[in-house]
């Protein structure tokens, strides 16, 4: 059995991020350990029902903050949540799952293998007693305690009546800084975010920048020596990388993976960016062969798309 | 005094001959049957005797004892209404003794003497020819349809009377003209239906990848799986699939009009079933009706469809079991009913094409339109079962026809040349597979892959890093080699190329797009 611990509002030991914020918590419990008072934590959000993109996105992320040693907090939840979580885990880092339900209550059931890396690698926290179901209701208030535990929030994607910009709200309330990935005006799962930047949001641009741009102190109340040794171990810059795998590919191949990006395209679209040189080859053909490298990915019977990570 | 005629009865999709044996006797006036009868069959006395009365027959005061032999089997059906009255007409001595030797008769009386249509005309002609019969008399309605068989002149008649008429005047010209032997041209037949109005691909715009598709599933007998948003043009296309498909041979059509015969649905006057039968069942259809049988075995929608199409409309409606039900008939090619009343097998031997929407809603994965929550979304998809999933070898995505392309309707390929090259595709098959018992590429089993479907050392190269990045399972590597041998016979070609497996492995099918 985990030993699961409870602290109350009161407790030395309760984390420090949440003493000020309005409707702190009276009760937390954790399995696993607390997020470190003194090291940089990052709160990735975003919706459930994700695409391909915001998949992408969340991957990539979660991998640098992972990788540098940087708490990625988020709700478990299926989609944005579960995904940076992961990633995080994948590269070395920690990671925090915020429920809406009792913490030894593994919701949603799918995220069985991530809430047991978490209670090592992180913790799971609630203010819910242990048992308690996962309720509708519940989820709304636990949106505060994951903004709170984090210096920055960054939102993936989010549509405009979204459970993810409820957590902003909150986020903002607390006086944290809030990023958020632009995506294009015709997604609507992108709508909440381009909102945001309108609204005067930081604009995340590329996990790199956002993380040099978050250990230079620019953003963020904790100094950034606390980790100054992780920098070197944090990855290299991945898609510096493949773009030059792009450029240095020649021809048809080229041109396709040219065209595909993270919206999956159906062959005939993709057959609309080619040149015109190219129109009549056979495209699925080359999509396969992408596949087959890893470059690119069928997500369903006709659609492709770039492979994320 | 006794007499003996030939009938026939149906064990599935074949018959064996009945023989009706007739004695009067002396004795209390009655009138018996025995020979295990079904309700129906022991009906038949008030028929034969009321169809008599009204032609002028009085029936003696004697005992009437009618045998249907063999007499431990179950007999069903009206059919032996006729052969019941020529054997007392014969036993009565209004015919003379001897002259229905050697005939076989069929067929359903009304009281007032008519004949009407009997199920099964075709194989029980086919079981007489075999048995040495030389003529049969049936039902007007289904005379053309019994003398497709050249093993025996079939005689179709309207009325009893025709037929007693016929009997009384002891073979030869006289009688032949009395009731004709009714002649049928099967090569004409199937010249014929080149005339009739089937749906064509012309009419379906857009869509290129699924014409692709279903353009290799007709010439490789694939099954296919169709997916897109609702008004795509899934079940257009699945309609047109019978149109591209290859003629139906005369084995063929012998078998299909067996049982469409058997099952009662032959029109009446038809000959032949010459077009590939096309059947599409509603989601609510019960495994009953779909996999043939009740308490007498029928065949079902499965069988009906035998060489042909069976077409399931929004696949995950479909009951569950009734979907799992389908997974032993679509391996074995024919199904085994096992009812109280016996064991049958009917032929089923069809080409599944299923037709789905990806999401409840529609939509999935345009996310701009699509609301549905993953666990909606997965839920949907795992109503369909893996095993049934297993067995479709090509899967396509239909993609929402836009303003555009309906309005250059003109300009798409007709069923016309489409078949054209499924035929060219159909020859390479019939000689790679001379002897070997499968017809389409889409019937070789695992242990034949690799004499069919052998690869050269790069496309060997080819599958083996298809099969790792794309984590196929060992059903889905052989699959995709089988759509290719498929492709590339298309191509004419007799090597697959990396070109053909490439395309071969776009169509796979998987449950991964849905998790």
């Amino acid at each position: 059995m985990d030993q699961m611990k409870h602290y109350k509002a009161g407790d030395a030991e309760y984390p420090q991020r949440l003493k000020n914020i309005s409707g702190r918590p009276r009760n937390l419990y954790v399995l696993g350990r607390l997020p470190e008072e003194n090291r940089l934590s990052v709160a990735i959000i975003g919706a459930r029902d994700c695409s391909e993109y915001g998949k992408y996105v969340a991957r990539e992320l979660g991998t640098v903050l992972g990788g540098s040693g940087i708490a990625v907090i988020s709700g478990m939840a299926r989609g944005i949540d579960g995904i940076s979580q992961e990633a995080a885990l994948n590269a070395g880092g920690s990671s925090f799952g915020v429920l809406g339900c009792g913490v030894d209550v593994c919701y949603p059931k799918e995220n069985r293998q991530l809430y047991e890396r978490l209670k090592l690698s992180g913790g799971i926290l609630s203010e819910y007693p242990p048992g308690s179901p996962a309720l509708a209701c519940h989820f709304p208030p636990r949106n505060r305690i994951v903004s709170g535990l984090a210096d920055v929030v960054v939102v993936i994607e989010a549509r405009v009546k979204s459970g993810t910009l409820i957590t902003v709200d909150m986020a903002l309330e607390q006086g944290r800084e809030v990023y958020v990935v632009p995506g294009r005006v015709t997604d609507r799962l992108s709508d909440g975010c381009n909102r945001l930047i309108k609204q005067g949001a930081g604009i995340l641009l590329s996990p790199e920048e956002f993380l040099r741009e978050l250990l230079e102190g620019e953003i963020g109340r904790v100094a950034a020596r606390n980790l100054s040794g992780r920098r070197e171990a944090g990855k290299a810059p991945v898609r510096e990388q493949r773009r030059d795998k792009a450029e240095a590919e020649r021809g048809e191949l080229a041109a396709v993976l040219g065209v595909l990006d993270f919206t999956p395209q159906t062959p005939e679209q993709i057959r609309a960016g080619l040149p015109g040189e190219y129109q009549d080859m056979k495209i699925v053909t080359c999509l396969m062969r992408l596949c087959m490298d890893g470059r690119a990915l069928q997500v369903s019977p006709g659609r492709f798309c770039r492979a994320g990570g | 005094m006794y007499s003996a005629i030939y009938s026939g009865a149906l064990c599935g999709v074949s018959a064996y001959l009945v023989s009706v044996e007739v004695d009067i006797a002396r004795g209390l006036p009655g009138f018996s049957m025995v020979g295990s009868l079904g309700s129906e069959v022991r009906e038949s006395r008030e028929r034969v005797m009321v169809a008599l009365k009204n032609v002028g027959i009085e029936l003696p005061p004697c005992h009437i004892t009618v045998n249907l032999s063999p007499a431990d089997v179950r007999k069903e059906g009206t059919a032996f209404d006729l052969p019941i009255a020529v054997g007392v007409l014969e036993a009565m001595g209004v015919l003379p003794s001897g002259a229905a030797a050697g005939m076989l008769f069929l067929g359903e009386l009304g009281l007032d003497g008519e004949l009407k249509k009997a199920r099964g005309v075709l194989p029980i002609v086919r079981a007489a020819g075999a048995g040495g019969v030389r003529q049969c008399i049936v039902p007007g309605a289904n005379a053309k349809e019994g003398a497709v068989i050249p093993d025996a002149a079939v005689r179709g008649a309207d009325n009893i009377c025709e037929v007693i008429a016929f009997l009384k005047a002891g073979g030869g010209e006289a009688a032949d003209a009395l009731l004709p032997a009714e002649k049928v041209d099967v090569g004409e037949l199937f010249q014929r239906k080149d005339g009739v109005d089937s749906p064509d691909f012309r009419d379906v715009n857009g869509q290129t990848e699924a014409r692709r598709a279903a353009e290799i599933a007709a010439a490789g007998f694939h099954n296919l799986l169709m997916t897109g948003p609702p008004g795509a043009g899934k079940s257009m296309i699945a309609g047109r699939i019978p149109g591209i498909l290859p003629d139906l041979t005369l084995e063929e059509s012998l078998e299909v009009t067996a049982v469409v015969s058997v099952a009662g649905l032959m029109k009446e006057g038809d000959a032949l079933v010459t077009q590939r039968p096309f059947k599409s069942p509603h989601h609510t259809v019960s495994q009953a009706a779909l996999l043939g049988g009740s308490a007498y075995p029928r065949p079902g929608i499965i069988s009906l469809a035998h060489r042909g199409v069976l077409f399931l409309d929004e696949l995950p409606e479909f009951q569950r079991t009734v979907l799992d039900a389908l997974r032993q008939p679509i391996e074995e090619h024919r199904v085994n009913i096992s009812r109280v009343s016996g064991n049958v097998t009917y032929p089923s031997d069809f080409m599944l094409v299923c037709a789905m929407n990806p999401c409840p809603c529609g939509y999935y994965p345009d996310r701009n339109r699509c609301r549905c929550t993953e666990s909606q979304i997965r839920r949907y998809m795992g109503k369909i079962s893996g095993p049934i999933l297993d067995r479709v070898d090509l899967c396509v995505e239909l993609q929402p026809v836009g303003i555009a392309s309906l309005k250059t309707g003109a300009g798409a390929e007709g069923s016309a040349d489409i078949r054209g090259r499924v035929m060219r595709a159909r020859e390479r098959q019939k000689l790679r597979f001379e002897g070997s018992g499968y017809r389409f590429n889409g019937d070789i089993e695992a242990s034949c892959i690799d004499r069919y479907c052998g690869l050269g050392r790069e496309e060997q190269g080819c599958m083996e890093q298809l099969y790792h990045s794309l984590r196929l399972s060992a059903r889905a590597y052989h699959r995709i080699l089988k759509v290719a041998r498929t492709i590339a016979d298309l191509d004419g070609k007799d090597r697959i190329d990396t070109e053909h497996l490439l395309e071969a492995a776009s169509y796979r099918p998987s449950t991964e797009y849905w998790e």
